[in-house]
């Protein structure tokens, strides 16, 4: 998984992590596990998430975390850029 | 009845929240120059920052990104290092509400020492029992069967998103608890926050169809006298009030200050000893509602007959062209004698009093959107 800066506070400053889910939700989950608070940041109370933060896997956009994953899919979360 | 604090005491540190972050500022025991440290979590929008009240080394920060979800911080060394909340103020999950930022945080009781409030953004109360670690919602007000006729959409708030603010802890009584809603109005619980009442009679709400509503009522800011529990003040959006309890009735004080500056603001600041003595910064409130100086000419009022007639204090302030804003958690006192007054604005200024509000001195600028100056 790739991490934006605004979330590499949680990663020891790690750019770049492995976790595991046959689907994003499953995937976040497992990052908050390893990454306690991280989840909640990006994925609000609801399970929607939040709305400056953009999902890719294997650089395709999707905002549907019932996503299904294969191994060693790519997933990048995006900070959008906006506002100033 | 507060301390009087001793001239090697008198060393004040404000905490200012910022839309970019949080910064300190530290007096000499004159109060006379400042020392500007910071920023920490620069780039985070910092609502609140407040020192426990029952143990000085505690710092409650309720802080959020542009792009990241709200959270809390605690830290237990005045400020040096912060850890976060493991579960932050969140909704109840299938409720559909999302809290959108944690915006006042308050300490419980003197008699639960681990105990804190938060409100947030829309309209929820949290509690934690274990110093801000671990939140959960107030139920008996989240899940009150009147809630939504009491403030409406969570969609339909004030541009900035409708607030739950001014939690109020009755230092007699750990279970006797107000609370101001932005819109919702003032509510009082008597059971530790299990149910709720509205008690805003005497309010006008002269937006609303009905201007004399039981609630839905625009309380900017809501103060209860530490000294004398049974006095509150608030700053509405509709003027100025004070209420004595048991009364339930609210006397507008605010009809006393001159038209041409009007009663609306945002902060309500009361004396530390003294519940006659109080400070408002007036705003325009005309027409689209512009919330700045009067006119370009800011100025502090303050009465010591509680609210029965005002005094205009400008010494040291831009005589004009100065269109400032001072939002509902920016402006506060400290407990010294004389005591000092403090107000940030949402153009990064920090002004100091330190005759009561007499007269003003710049002693920071440049900094960011200021939501909260607090004494530490």
């Amino acid at each position: 998984m790739l991490i934006p800066t605004p979330l590499r506070s949680y990663t020891a400053n790690a750019a770049a992590v492995s976790a595991h889910g046959t689907t994003l939700d499953q995937l976040v989950s497992d990052l908050d596990r390893q990454y306690p608070g991280l989840r909640f940041r990006i994925i609000d109370e609801q399970g929607a998430i939040r709305p400056h933060i953009r999902f890719f896997v294997n650089r395709l956009a999707t905002r549907d975390l019932a996503s299904a994953l294969s191994e060693n899919d790519e997933v990048m979360i995006v900070g959008a850029l906006s506002g100033g | 009845m507060a301390k009087i604090k001793s001239a090697r005491d008198r060393r004040v540190t404000l905490l200012v929240s910022t839309r970019k972050g949080l910064w300190q500022l530290q007096s000499d025991p004159a109060r006379r120059t400042w020392h500007v440290t910071g920023p920490q979590f620069l780039g985070h929008t910092v609502h609140h920052c407040i020192v426990d009240s029952r143990d000085k080394r505690v710092m409650l920060a309720a802080a959020r990104t542009g792009h990241l979800g709200p959270t809390v911080f605690r830290s237990s060394d005045r400020g040096r290092t912060w850890h976060e909340a493991k579960q932050p103020p969140a909704f109840r999950e299938g409720s559909g509400r999302v809290v959108d930022h944690t915006f006042w945080l308050t300490p419980g009781h003197a008699s639960m020492p681990s105990v804190w409030f938060a409100g947030t953004s829309p309209q929820g109360l949290f509690r934690s029992d274990d110093g801000g670690a671990t939140w959960r919602g107030v139920e008996g007000l989240n899940e009150h069967p009147q809630r939504k006729a009491w403030c409406g959409d969570d969609q339909a708030g004030t541009p900035d998103g409708p607030k739950l603010h001014s939690i109020l802890i009755d230092p007699r009584d750990a279970r006797h608890m107000y609370i101001g809603m932005s819109s919702g109005g003032v509510f009082e619980s008597t059971d530790g926050g299990s149910n709720w009442r509205p008690l805003n009679r005497g309010v006008r709400a002269d937006f609303l169809p009905d201007p004399d509503p039981e609630y839905g009522h625009d309380p900017h800011c809501v103060r209860l006298h530490p000294a004398l529990p049974d006095r509150l003040y608030q700053q509405n959006h509709c003027g100025i009030y004070r209420l004595d309890r048991p009364a339930e009735r609210w006397q507008e004080i605010g009809a006393a200050m001159p038209k041409s500056v009007g009663s609306i603001g945002f902060p309500m600041v009361l004396h530390p000893r003294d519940p006659d003595t109080i400070w408002v910064f007036p705003m325009d409130g005309s027409q689209v509602w512009p919330r700045v100086s009067p006119g370009g000419k800011p100025a502090v009022y303050r009465s010591v007959n509680g609210g029965k007639t005002w005094q205009r204090h400008a010494k040291g302030l831009p005589k004009n062209q100065a269109w400032l804003t001072v939002k509902r958690q920016a402006m506060s006192a400290d407990a010294a004698e004389p005591a000092g007054v403090y107000f940030g604005t949402t153009s990064g200024e920090v002004w100091s009093s330190r005759d009561e509000g007499r007269s003003w001195k710049c002693i920071a600028a440049h900094l960011p959107h200021i939501y909260a100056v607090e004494t530490a």
